[in-house]
């Protein structure tokens, strides 16, 4: 009786581990099941580069382009910026500060991962975006560029947490030698841990644009939503995330434009899935 | 090059100007939505319905929502979570399969969370006919946050000592029994930890209840697990784009009550993280 109890258990418990493989197929699933109905009106290259969105227009227009292209404007900007302070934080939290300083780093990045972006979102709008706008004379500040410093902020915790993971595995060893050779501290790290580490830190930067790319609510709240092709940084753009999160609820069930959400979730899953992936290549690579 | 000294001074101080340039923001918002939040509640605040289009009275019903929704997405994912957890770290092989479903886990948390919003719609909303209801939106979370009970759980079953294990075996209990009462009960902080993370991230999350459950404006509590409700971060969300001459107060209020929620669960995770590894005894 025991053993059949134990049998029971035992099998339950292989079938929730597997769940997490049944999830990611179950959410590619329903995404391709009310996302590909699309294609019957629009041909999957005219809607990956047509140059307009006009879902509601009688015929709707249902071009992506401009909503990639804000999505890509948005993320390169935030890439720039967080990128060279992240690691730089990494590196100084993992290598130069004292351990004391070290806890309140790391508690103060935590604090950060763990504030709403709804909140982020709302704190932008009411700081970064009147700033945005008086110091470059704009009509308005919700623009592609108070987006990107916004999201920058909000990739830093992964790119900070995941870098610093990489440069405390690099082998405690590889720093002794050179030290000993009478490299500097700096020569040290610019010369020794940034290479061992640099596929970690490779994996760092690539999560962190992900959450960049994936991140709805603040963009949508301080990017002014213009779904057009954008011509500079200080434009209004609308992203792929926030074009999804703004018309969903007027989206009528089964419509086109139901369709055409849908099918900008699958594009969004893609891009996300292919980054996720090839991160985690990268830091199976230096274990 | 000419004086590495110098070159050293330098670039700490770049680093160090770098590592300000995220810290004192964080610092900065924080102090912000307190200065400005803390004035705006009052028990009137917290306990009152939205009144005159929400541009007046309180938000009891955002944060009776929120509470049903986080309450319902663990008490769907913590189970599945823990029991792959166990799965992971006591009876995985190092093989395909195991390599295949921590890549489903990373896949899972990388997920844009408005594409489980989608997800959530599709699924639950229209196929299962749920409707937009308390139920669809907490199993939309609930998987959002599956994978950050399930990392953090198989860290806490891994850190048991193999020792434990192997000395319940060798006294003749079986796996299972092992597990249930020699692992578990010294993974339960590590576990509870994660428990409270997830809570938080689901707490805080607007784009997965969008479509599956969030009300506008909905001034009275839900009656069954079918029902719509109001959320907090949504309703941050409404009061801060959507609805015209809105009091800063109540904006503000409003923040500080959800940065609140979600800052003092983090605060509980920290001290439980903290209290174990001081009694820990390996």
């Amino acid at each position: 009786m025991r053993k059949f109890k134990e049998f029971i258990i035992e099998k339950l418990i292989l079938l929730c581990g597997l769940a997490a493989i049944f999830f990611v197929v179950l959410i590619f699933l329903f995404l391709l099941k009310e996302g590909l109905a699309v294609f019957k009106t629009v041909s999957p290259f005219k809607f990956l580069f047509g140059e307009s969105w006009y879902p509601i227009s009688e015929p709707a227009q249902l071009g992506i382009l401009p909503l990639i292209l804000g999505s890509l404007l948005v993320t390169v900007g935030a890439a720039i910026i967080s990128v060279p302070i992240g690691v730089g934080c990494a590196v100084y939290i993992a290598e130069i500060a004292p351990l004391k300083i070290k806890e309140v780093l790391k508690a103060g990045i935590e604090l950060l991962a763990a504030i709403p972006s709804v909140v982020l979102g709302f704190i932008g709008m009411v700081t970064l975006v009147p700033l945005v706008k008086n110091v470059f004379h704009l009509p308005t500040g919700l623009t592609a560029l108070s987006g990107s410093i916004m999201l920058a902020f909000m990739a830093m915790p992964t790119i900070v947490s995941i870098a610093e993971d990489a440069l405390y595995s690099v082998p405690k060893t590889y720093k002794e030698g050179a030290l000993a050779l009478g490299a500097t501290h700096w020569q040290t790290i610019w010369r020794v841990m940034l290479p061992a580490a640099s596929s970690g830190i490779l994996a760092a930067v690539m999560l962190g644009i992900g959450r960049v790319i994936g991140e709805t609510m603040a963009v949508m709240m301080i990017t002014g939503n213009a779904a057009v092709l954008p011509k500079s940084l200080l434009v209004p753009v609308r992203t792929l995330t926030a074009t999804i999160a703004a018309e969903m609820g007027e989206a009528v069930v089964g419509s086109e434009h139901f369709f055409a959400l849908f099918a900008i979730g699958i594009v969004l899953f893609v891009i996300s899935f292919a980054i996720n992936v090839t991160a985690d290549l990268f830091l199976h690579k230096r274990q | 090059m000419r004086n590495p000294y110098r070159t050293q001074k330098i670039a700490f101080f770049v680093l160090l100007v770098a590592t300000l340039l995220i810290v004192i923001p964080v610092g900065m918002i924080v102090v912000i939505i307190v200065q400005k939040g803390l004035p705006a509640i009052n028990w009137e605040f917290l306990s009152d319905i939205p009144r005159k289009g929400m541009r007046a009275g309180g938000i009891f019903p955002a944060i009776v929502g929120t509470i049903y929704l986080v309450g319902g997405a663990i008490v769907f994912a913590l189970p599945i979570g823990l029991l792959a957890a166990i799965y992971l770290s006591e009876y995985s092989k190092d093989n395909l399969l195991t390599r295949l479903i921590k890549l489903a886990i990373v896949n899972l948390a990388g997920v844009p969370s408005v594409v489980y919003g989608l997800f959530g719609l599709a699924l639950f909303v229209v196929f299962f006919k749920f409707g937009a209801s308390i139920l669809s939106g907490s199993l939309t979370l609930g998987i959002m946050i599956l994978p950050v009970i399930v990392t953090t759980s198989r860290e806490a079953l891994e850190s048991v000592p193999s020792s434990f294990r192997e000395v319940s075996l060798s006294l003749g209990a079986s796996k299972w029994q092992t597990i249930r009462h020699i692992v578990l009960p010294n993974a339960i902080p590590g576990i509870l930890t994660g428990t409270i993370l997830g809570l938080g991230r689901a707490a805080g999350e607007t784009a997965p209840i969008l479509f599956t459950v969030a009300a506008f404006y909905l001034p009275r509590l839900p009656d069954s697990i079918f029902d719509q409700v109001m959320a907090l971060p949504y309703h941050l969300y409404v009061i801060s784009t959507q609805v015209p001459n809105v009091d800063e107060k109540i904006r503000y209020g409003t923040a500080f009550v959800l940065l609140a929620l979600v800052l003092f669960m983090n605060l509980v995770a920290i001290v439980i993280r903290y209290q174990f590894r001081k009694k820990k005894k390996w």
